[in-house]
């Protein structure tokens, strides 16, 4: 084909070492709503905004916490399309692994495979990398677990951590208020907290969205839920 | 003939306490032809996974293969040993994928978890239809009379010693009745730390 002789790769080398397509995919991560995941002793929650920009928006219809398995959840910060196909890749990866095996795919397993995907597009001809982190939750071998993926193709296991907006200030918070022995509910509350550490405007149950994952297995809470914990923060 | 039971062959896998066993016999022939009486047709996938592939002797040998390269390379991805019940599933899923053009093999798999050590035997089809009863498998071509064997034989809670015994003569008995099998037998029985192989004298006619 004619147009594949031009489908170099867009993510080169720069002279200094530097893969400048990767600076700026980072840069858009950076860019986005801010999000945040704690690990707990009994789950993983993770939380993020939801902000929009006109209230004649139907809240509540489109989601940023999607569930990939019965075990695993995932929110992102960065560019919405671009997570929905990583979204339904991931489901994908999982479903095949447990037609394969008959058993679910461990977290580490599909946080692997997601970061080869997004690793791929790194280093294809005619693409771009994601503009999105993602943060996967999931919790399996009766423990918790948390992962961070990068445009790049890295990934992060973390206690906890903060992506978008603000990242800096999200961790630095999270620094000073995590212990290993938190239980889900409180960390829900510290999630809550750090995100609102860096937000704009009066936060509600409609404008941030919350995942939580524990021996239940993963699911996102309603508004209702999310409103019983703004309604303990000052 | 069916291309099955061209090469001949008959195997048994049987639940005991805290112990599995699986049982072949070693002939290699061309319909009524003996080629050899040394042919191995159970494999060891891990210090307490064995799996037996009667069938066809070609697809015996690929399956084989095939079944150790995924293992191997799941076992490296996954940082953990494969438990009985995945590589079934894992088998199952590669013979299924070959539904209009299958290998001729009906596997037998015995095994000990790796962790719990609880026991653990199926077999399938040549597509890879699960059966996972809680005494005993059989396949090969002297299956019928396999049946017959362990039905009479098989009981619940055999120690290693009697497990080696109901299989061993389970597995002789049969395949005497059947003119494409035998010429000699292996027996293992495998235990949470040892694994005991014994090659059996049988009639060779």
């Amino acid at each position: 084909m004619a147009s594949e002789r031009y489908s170099f790769s867009l993510t080169t080398f720069s002279p200094s070492g530097k893969l400048v397509q990767i600076e700026y995919a980072l840069a858009a991560v950076a860019a986005g709503a801010p999000s945040v995941g704690i690990k707990a002793s009994n789950g993983v929650v993770i939380a993020t905004e939801n902000k929009h920009k006109s209230i004649l928006y139907d809240e509540h219809s489109v989601h940023k916490v999607e569930m990939v398995t019965q075990h695993i959840g995932m929110i992102y910060s960065g560019m919405g399309p671009d997570y929905r196909l990583l979204v339904k890749q991931a489901r994908k990866m999982a479903q095949q692994y447990f037609l394969v095996y008959r058993e679910p795919i461990p977290t580490v397993q599909l946080v692997q495979r997601v970061a080869a995907v997004m690793q791929e597009y790194t280093q294809s001809g005619g693409v771009r990398p994601f503009g999105v982190s993602l943060l996967i939750c999931g919790w399996d071998n009766d423990r918790p677990y948390l992962f961070q993926c990068d445009p790049s193709g890295a990934y992060f296991a973390w206690k906890a951590t903060a992506m978008g907006k603000n990242y800096i200030n999200g961790k630095t918070f999270l620094e000073k208020r995590y212990s290993k022995d938190l239980e889900l509910d409180d960390a829900v509350h510290t999630a809550i907290l750090t995100l609102k550490e860096s937000f704009e405007g009066q936060m509600t149950a409609d404008n941030i969205e919350v995942g939580i994952c524990d021996s239940t297995g993963f699911r996102r809470l309603e508004p209702s839920h999310v409103k019983d914990y703004l309604a303990n923060i000052p | 003939m069916s291309i099955l039971g061209y090469n001949g062959g008959a195997m048994v896998a049987m639940k005991g306490d805290k112990c599995v066993s699986i049982a072949a016999d070693k002939r290699f022939g061309i319909q009524a032809q003996t080629i050899t009486c040394d042919f191995k047709k159970v494999f060891d996938m891990g210090p307490r996974l064995y799996v037996g592939l009667p069938g066809l002797a070609t697809d015996v040998q690929t399956v084989m293969e095939k079944l150790r390269f995924r293992k191997n390379l799941y076992e490296l991805k996954e940082n953990r040993t494969m438990t009985p019940e995945v590589f079934g599933a894992m088998l199952s899923s590669m013979l299924y994928e070959k539904r209009f053009g299958p290998f001729f093999v009906e596997p037998v798999i015995a095994g000990l978890h790796p962790t719990t050590h609880e026991p653990f035997i199926c077999n399938m089809d040549l597509i890879g239809c699960i059966n996972q009863p809680d005494d005993f498998v059989v396949g090969g071509t002297a299956s019928a009379q396999l049946y017959g064997m362990c039905e009479a034989l098989w009981e619940p809670n055999l120690g290693p010693e009697d497990l080696f015994e109901t299989t061993a003569q389970a597995l002789i008995n049969a395949f005497d009745r059947d003119a494409i099998s035998g010429w000699g037998a292996t027996v293992y029985i495998i235990e949470k730390d040892k694994v005991t192989v014994r090659d059996i004298k049988t009639r060779m006619d």
